[in-house]
């Protein structure tokens, strides 16, 4: 039954296509169940018998509820709520400790991490956009003056040292707002990305299918979209985190050593008082260090996983062999 | 020998590209380079407070004498002379905070970001290159596992967390090596032994720490590895009877290494980024640190100035790797690199 139905669909394809009408009212419900299947079930089904991306979006979503849920059960953290100094795992109500300033880490923790999110999220889809762009309008006119331009232009970017620029920025701007900041940040990071996409780009044009696509006569604009783009869907998220996680890397870094104006609470910026109070020589603020680094490695932690487990979870045999609705015999 | 020029003219393309965003940013500044200079001017200089008494023609030549531009001049006659100065006669303007000339406050820190950069850059693409082989070779074993496991770890950890992790085991614990500085106190800086045994002493965690920045280019290098291991063409040179070292080199290394192109002229640009970070972990005194000081003071001249010293190190060290690369890679050389 399978076979047929894609039979029957490669033969209708070439018309509907064609037409660039998309309108295929009589398998409107198979098709629905087929994409919830493709887009939904199987990957949850891969997500548990991979478990790195198991941990890494368990990791990733911890902290999403940390942000959250976590924010509206905890209180703001005040210097002088708790006694200073707490050491950690020591009092049910101060379980990371506190500061030296007696505000609760755990509390500060919590309430910087919306803060991150917005940071990661303005950084990443812009870096991620120009990216794509950049990568995908480069790559389908290989060779073109377009072509050179861009790569030109992204070259130059590539070569400008990211943090000095970025450092200058903010001193000319300083950026309060954390999507300023994710912006700044994510203005630096898409030249690599754009030049992996392109060379991807480059790459899926070789493939046979498309090849195929051609001979079968589909009009350009189909084979662009459904041969070319949809495949780089993937590789583009994957991505994406490993972006999430350089932009944490930065943002943190440099409000570790204190070049970013100060507005709310900030993993870096508790990582510099600590430091600033030369936490590295006295045991007893040294968990004032520790927290706030753990929970940086931890969160980037999640996204290299969840990356790495994106890789399994977009490899088409393993999507196949999970989902449902795609016969065993590789037909496509 | 084409690609050569063009990779040149690429380098000096983006000086001046850097050139002009400095220049642009400079303009952007909230009111204008005048208005934020005059604050500046007034706390450092003493002039007459209260910023109204100011005579403004006096302010427009202080701010002229510093930034190198007149104030009144429309943008593009203020861009050329700028661009003049800073390429023709490597005057980048004068200091606000310490009224030294930029390009000599510069200059007397430029060899030790140098110094930093180039051996992270060395040691960790050199380790890099060879742990990634070797777990390559090594394919499934118990060593290629483990330190799978362990470089996956090392790439979720910040360099700078690197570097205090290091300062603490290395330097607090077992007082092994010295945590800050860039040589001992009491030590000439002249050419002997002494001197430069405490320089590397100072510069050996600095460096180790940048290194950690490129800890995923071994995993990357592993996969291209184990990948180039399976292909046809190295059974067929296996049934030539090409020796291992040969094959190893010419076969493996090179192929392994090409496709990471891209990744590695970004590894070299994000090394001397990173210094930044670092030598302020280490309180090492080198580019870095004169930023930070510049961003500290709002020292607008020395801000530029360096930002575009530090994009003429990095493109160097980019057009060396190049250059480099291009022996490597025959394609490159026919004008056809899409790595």
């Amino acid at each position: 039954m399978q076979m047929a139905d894609s039979e029957l669909d490669r033969d209708e394809l070439a018309e509907l296509f064609d037409e660039a009408d998309e309108d295929a009212t009589e398998s409107r419900s198979e098709e629905l169940r087929r994409s919830i299947d493709l887009t939904v079930r199987t990957p949850i089904r891969i997500l548990f018998h991979d478990w790195r991306a198991l941990l890494g979006s368990s990791i990733i979503v911890g902290f999403v509820l940390l942000g959250t849920v976590g924010k509206s059960l905890v209180e703001e953290p005040t210097s002088g709520q708790a006694p200073i100094l707490v050491p950690p795992f020591q009092s049910t109500d101060h379980i990371l400790g506190t500061d030296l300033y007696g505000q609760d880490l755990a509390a500060q923790i919590v309430y910087a991490t919306p803060d991150m999110f917005k940071m990661v999220f303005a950084g990443g889809v812009l870096a991620i956009t120009l990216a794509a762009v950049a990568g995908v309008v480069s790559g389908f006119a290989r060779g073109s003056t377009l072509d050179k331009l861009v790569m030109t232009v992204v070259d130059i970017i590539i070569a400008i040292p990211g943090l000095p620029l970025v450092i200058v920025l903010a001193a000319v701007f300083q950026p309060k707002n954390p999507y300023v900041v994710g912006i700044l940040l994510g203005l630096d990071n898409w030249p690599g990305l754009a030049r992996a996409i392109r060379s991807q780009v480059l790459s899926i044009r070789e493939e046979a299918y498309v090849e195929s696509s051609k001979v079968m006569g589909l009009s350009k604009r189909t084979i662009y979209w459904r041969d070319i783009l949809r495949q780089l869907m993937p590789y583009t998220l994957i991505n994406s985190a490993m972006a999430a996680r350089r932009i944490i890397f930065e943002s943190v870094g440099l409000y570790f050593i204190g070049v970013l104006p100060v507005q709310s609470f900030n993993w870096g910026v508790i990582m510099n008082l600590a430091y600033q109070a030369n936490a590295l020589y006295q045991p007893r603020k040294f968990h004032w260090l520790l927290v706030p680094m753990v929970t940086i490695i931890l969160f980037s932690f999640g996204l290299v996983l969840f990356s790495q487990g994106m890789d399994s979870l977009f490899n088409v045999r393993l999507r196949a062999r999970y989902s449902e609705t795609i016969a065993e015999v590789d037909d496509e | 020998m084409r690609y050569f020029l063009t990779r040149l003219g690429q380098a000096v393309l983006t000086m001046v590209t850097a050139v002009v965003i400095s220049f642009a940013l400079f303009q952007a500044m909230p009111g204008g380079p005048v208005e934020a200079m005059r604050s500046q001017i007034i706390q450092n200089r003493g002039l007459e407070a209260g910023g109204t008494n100011v005579n403004m023609e006096q302010l427009r030549r202080l701010v002229e004498s510093y930034s190198n531009m007149n104030p009144e001049d429309p943008f593009h006659v203020q861009l050329l002379d700028s661009s003049k100065n800073i390429f023709v006669e490597g005057d980048l303007g004068t200091s606000i905070y310490r009224g030294e000339p930029v390009t000599s406050l510069i200059l007397q820190r430029l060899p030790w970001t140098t110094f930093i950069g180039v051996y992270a850059m060395v040691i960790g693409y050199l380790a890099s290159f060879l742990i990634g082989s070797m777990m390559a070779y090594k394919e499934k074993s118990r060593f290629d596992s483990v330190l799978s496991v362990v470089l996956t770890a090392l790439n979720s950890v910040p360099y700078y967390i690197v570097g205090v992790v290091l300062i603490f085991v290395v330097g607090v614990k077992f007082g092994l090596l010295p945590i800050g500085g860039r040589v001992g106190s009491g030590v000439d800086p002249a050419f002997t032994v002494e001197f430069f045994a405490s320089a590397a002493a100072h510069a050996a965690l600095p460096i180790l720490s940048i290194a950690a920045l490129l800890t995923n280019t071994a995993l990357t290098l592993r996969e291209n590895a184990v990948r180039v291991l399976g292909e046809d063409f190295m059974r067929v040179a296996k049934l030539r009877g090409i020796n291992d070292a040969r094959m190893a080199t010419r076969y493996v290394g090179h192929n392994a290494i090409l496709p990471m192109y891209t990744k590695i002229m970004i590894g070299v640009a994000g090394i001397f980024s990173g210094t930044v970070i670092v030598e302020q972990v280490f309180s090492y005194p080198g580019m870095g640190l004169l930023l930070f000081d510049a961003v500290k003071t709002r020292d607008y001249p020395l801000l530029m100035g360096t930002m575009i010293f530090f994009t003429a190190i990095t493109v160097t060290a980019i057009l060396v790797a190049d250059i480099t690369y291009g022996f490597l890679d025959p394609r490159i050389g026919a004008g056809d690199a899409d790595g």
